[in-house]
């Protein structure tokens, strides 16, 4: 099988790391080779971050190349803007519908631009998410992340996997029933 | 067992089933999480260091007290580590010893991309080159058994794509190898010039015996897919080779790079059209592989900076480019990191940005942010330490031209200023300076992730550990004028600078508050009761909407355009109180959470 390309982009702190963890972790027990490289550096919040997953019969490089991603989820908007070369021109986008303002903004010498979404849509196909506010609902704004993980599932066809088993195995005995909530919603959703 | 582990997690994994027994490191990106990992192993006595120095010694007497030993660093740490590093070549080991140096091609979080196998063949010791976690670990078990076989410490590169990248490993047990007796041998433990002659012979030997373990090596190995275009790789660029070429070439990957396997290397490019040398920075083999009479093509194709990651190969060597699709550029704002809502380096910045007098020496840690706008603060950085000491340098050329428009503050971190700010200090201090340091004691060690350090109370495996004092130390350094103080004081902030420079002679602010991402101690809980649990709030009918509060520079603040007022993120604010100071109608109430 030809090896698949899954980008994650957002904001440190918003959880890009557990979703990819639980990601790579159940495509591996799967029986896929698997191979997921991460940037980060700088413990402070805020700024760009990226999980880059590879999935197939025998990975080699870590990275993923730009131009050949067949899914990039972006768990915030200028993420998802940033993040359009990685796709591949049949690629698929998940926009998380949830702005976070870079410094430049906050201090007043720019402007959060209001038409990304149309700028992606205009390019690429484009699915837009309103995960934010569906984790709200389910009464836990963090679990944002699970359900964008849930998306990228159903979009890649991964649904045979056992991932309620890899949350089990994962998350906080606590959060266990949340995160599976979750999940089902993300997969419902696309 | 099959787990999912990055390189520095393959390594602790390596370490452990290799029988270490003593680890040890300083923090920095991308080796942290090894000791962080290596520290999970209750059989591994793990330490942070003050410095790479300091933890190379310790691994090296480790060694000759007769116990395996790991110790890790990032690539400008070893530079630091230099002065042990070539004299424990000459000694030898007793258990065996490696030191993990983490390379950065592509700078991803360093100050530059220098190329640590060049301290292989500098300090003559032999190096191993994982390009997967799996290897890692397999290849960090070899080199105790090479390190013992041959009596040298194994210097290990991994790069940044290794460290941080995660695939599946095949893992075992831990083998318990037997404490190897300690016994007195100055012949062999103390290079006075009589004895050192002795062990560069016995040196020069064993790197002879390991010519033919390089050639014989499991780790340098051929596959022949009967192309007449070959390739030799190293590391993670042959991966990226494969990934660009998968089965129309041959190659020769080399994992153990130094000394290199020159005869199988001769016999590989044998019958090949065409050679090329993948390997990341700089051209090393390129340069022994054509010193020995090969003709191959290396830099002169393939990029000499930054990675060598397979689009930059397609475009290099096949001239092929992804079709790509390309954002309206006008739209995407950079998002570089910023200090975060409620650091205690914030008041500080803003204090020091607001005066032209100065000449700011910073140094490498979250405060290396303060040179960004809206602070735009900094001057000058180099390295750890450097701060005071280049710092001390700039005061005494502005004094030997008689320039005084301007006056030199050095500027630093608590684990900076364990690391090698304190014989900066002497130097101030001895040498009759007259800077102004400021350090920024948060508690712990903060842009590597908040590790523990030698002020903080805690050590590595989580135990209570002596709390060295800052102001003791800076005390016992001669410093006679020194004050501490709540950096989210701004008022108190801006009189400690003046107090500073208007003292003759050499003087230090020592601000003490917790980084806010710090997992607080019970000491901690104690010191700072209030610390985060406020949070503020913009009065809309007080703000005139001048925005001198953005001049904070603070994530949780949130300008409303429409309606020209000041807002604040109530879930990300833990009401520091600094923009509330800075506001000139007091539009902004700090609150118990
Ligand atoms: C020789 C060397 N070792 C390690 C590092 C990695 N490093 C960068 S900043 C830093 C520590 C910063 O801690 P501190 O001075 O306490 O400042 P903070 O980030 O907490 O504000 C380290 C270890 C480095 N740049 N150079
Ligand atoms: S991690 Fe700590 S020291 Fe670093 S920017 Fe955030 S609050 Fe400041
Ligand atoms: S009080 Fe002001 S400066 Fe401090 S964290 Fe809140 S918004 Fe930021």
């Amino acid at each position: 099988m030809e090896t698949k390309n899954i980008v994650l982009v957002g904001v440190g702190g918003q959880g890009t790391i557990l979703a990819a963890k639980l990601l790579t972790t159940g495509l591996m027990e799967a029986g896929y080779d698997v191979k997921m490289s991460e940037i980060h550096g700088m413990s402070q919040r805020g700024g760009s971050v990226s999980s880059l997953v590879r999935y197939g019969d025998d990975v080699q490089s870590p990275v993923i190349e730009i131009g050949s991603a067949d899914i990039v989820v972006a768990f915030e908007k200028m993420e998802g803007l940033r993040s359009l070369e990685y796709l591949k021109p049949t690629g698929k986008m998940i926009v998380n519908d949830t702005e976070i303002f870079p410094l430049s903004v906050i201090i007043g010498v720019t402007t959060y631009p209001d038409n990304i979404l149309d700028e992606i849509n205009s390019k690429v196909n484009l699915r837009v998410m309103s995960a934010s506010k569906m984790a709200e609902e389910l009464g836990n704004p963090k679990v944002m992340n699970v359900i964008l993980l849930g998306s990228i599932i159903k979009s890649m066809g991964l649904t045979d996997i056992d991932w309620e088993a890899i949350i089990a195995d994962n998350v906080k005995a606590q959060f266990k029933d949340l995160n599976i909530k979750a999940l089902q919603a993300g997969m419902n959703a696309v | 067992m099959k787990l999912l582990l990055t390189g520095n997690e393959a390594i602790a994994r390596g370490a452990w089933e290799a029988g270490v027994k003593f680890a040890t490191a300083y923090p920095g990106t991308p080796s942290t999480e090894i000791l962080e990992n290596v520290a999970t192993y209750k059989e591994i006595v793990s330490e942070w260091a003050p410095n790479e120095k300091v933890a190379l010694e310790a691994a090296a007497g480790a060694s000759i007290g007769g116990v395996r030993s790991l110790c890790a660093m990032k690539h400008v740490g070893v530079n630091v580590a230099t002065d042990p590093l070539f004299t424990f070549a000459y000694l030898g080991v007793n258990a065996g010893s490696v030191l993990v140096t983490a390379d950065e091609p592509g700078m991803h979080s360093s100050q530059n991309e220098q190329d640590n196998r060049n301290y292989a063949r500098h300090a003559k010791v032999c190096m191993f080159e994982p390009s997967d976690s799996q290897e890692a670990k397999d290849m960090l078990k070899e080199a105790y058994a090479v390190s013992e076989a041959y009596d040298m410490p194994v210097l290990f590169r991994m790069t940044t794509r290794v460290c941080h990248s995660k695939s599946i490993v095949d893992c075992s047990d831990r083998v318990e190898v037997m404490d190897k007796p300690y016994e007195k041998d100055i012949r062999k433990y103390c290079p006075l010039p009589a004895f050192a002659r002795g062990m560069q012979v016995k040196l020069a030997d064993n790197f002879k015996r390991l010519e033919d373990y390089s050639n014989n090596s499991p780790f340098n190995y051929i596959e022949d897919n009967g192309a007449d275009i070959g390739i030799i790789g190293s590391g993670v660029a042959y991966r990226y080779a494969k990934e660009v070429f998968g089965k129309t070439v041959s190659y020769l990957k080399i994992g153990f790079s130094y000394p290199l396997p020159m005869e199988k290397i001769a016999a590989f490019a044998k019958g090949k059209k065409t050679l090329y040398i993948f390997e990341e920075n700089d051209p090393i083999m390129e340069t022994e592989i054509k010193a020995a009479g090969i003709d191959c093509i290396g830099k002169e194709k393939l990029p000499a900076m930054g990675e060598l990651t397979p689009d930059r190969v397609r475009k290099a060597l096949l001239n092929e480019e992804a079709q790509i699709i390309e954002p309206n550029p006008e739209m995407v704002l950079p998002r570089p990191p910023a200090l975060c809502a409620g650091c205690p380096h914030r008041g500080v910045f803003y204090e020091l940005g607001r005066r032209k007098d100065l000449m700011i020496f910073s140094d490498i840690g979250c405060y290396s942010l303060g040179l960004m706008p809206p602070y735009n603060a900094t001057d000058a950085m180099i390295c750890m330490g450097a701060s005071i000491s280049a710092g001390h340098g700039v005061q005494k050329a502005f004094d030997i031209k008689g320039d005084h428009s301007k006056k030199v503050v050095s500027i630093l971190g608590d684990s900076t200023f364990f690391h090698s700010g304190i014989t900066s200090l002497m130097d101030v201090t001895y040498n009759k300076s007259n800077t102004l340091t400021i350090i920024l004691d948060n508690r712990i060690t903060g842009m590597t992730g908040h590790q523990q350090n030698p002020g903080t109370g805690y050590d590595l495996m989580g135990e209570a550990a002596p709390m060295i004092d800052i102001e003791a130390m800076v005390k016992a350094c001669g410093v006679k004028n020194l004050i501490s103080i709540d950096p989210n004081n701004l008022t108190i902030v801006e009189e400690a600078i003046e107090w500073g420079l208007n003292i003759e002679g050499p003087a230090v602010i020592i601000t003490r508050w917790p980084c806010v991402l710090k997992k607080f101690s019970a000491q901690d809980n104690k010191e700072f009761p209030t610390a985060f649990k406020m949070v503020a709030t913009v009065d809309v009918e007080k703000c005139i909407g001048c925005k001198k509060c953005l001049k904070s520079g603070c994530p949780a603040l949130a300008f409303d355009r429409a309606n020209k007022k000041s807002g604040i993120l109530k879930e990300t604010c833990v009401g520091c109180g600094v923009c509330a100071q800075i506001c000139p109608k007091q539009a902004i109430n700090v609150e118990v959470r």
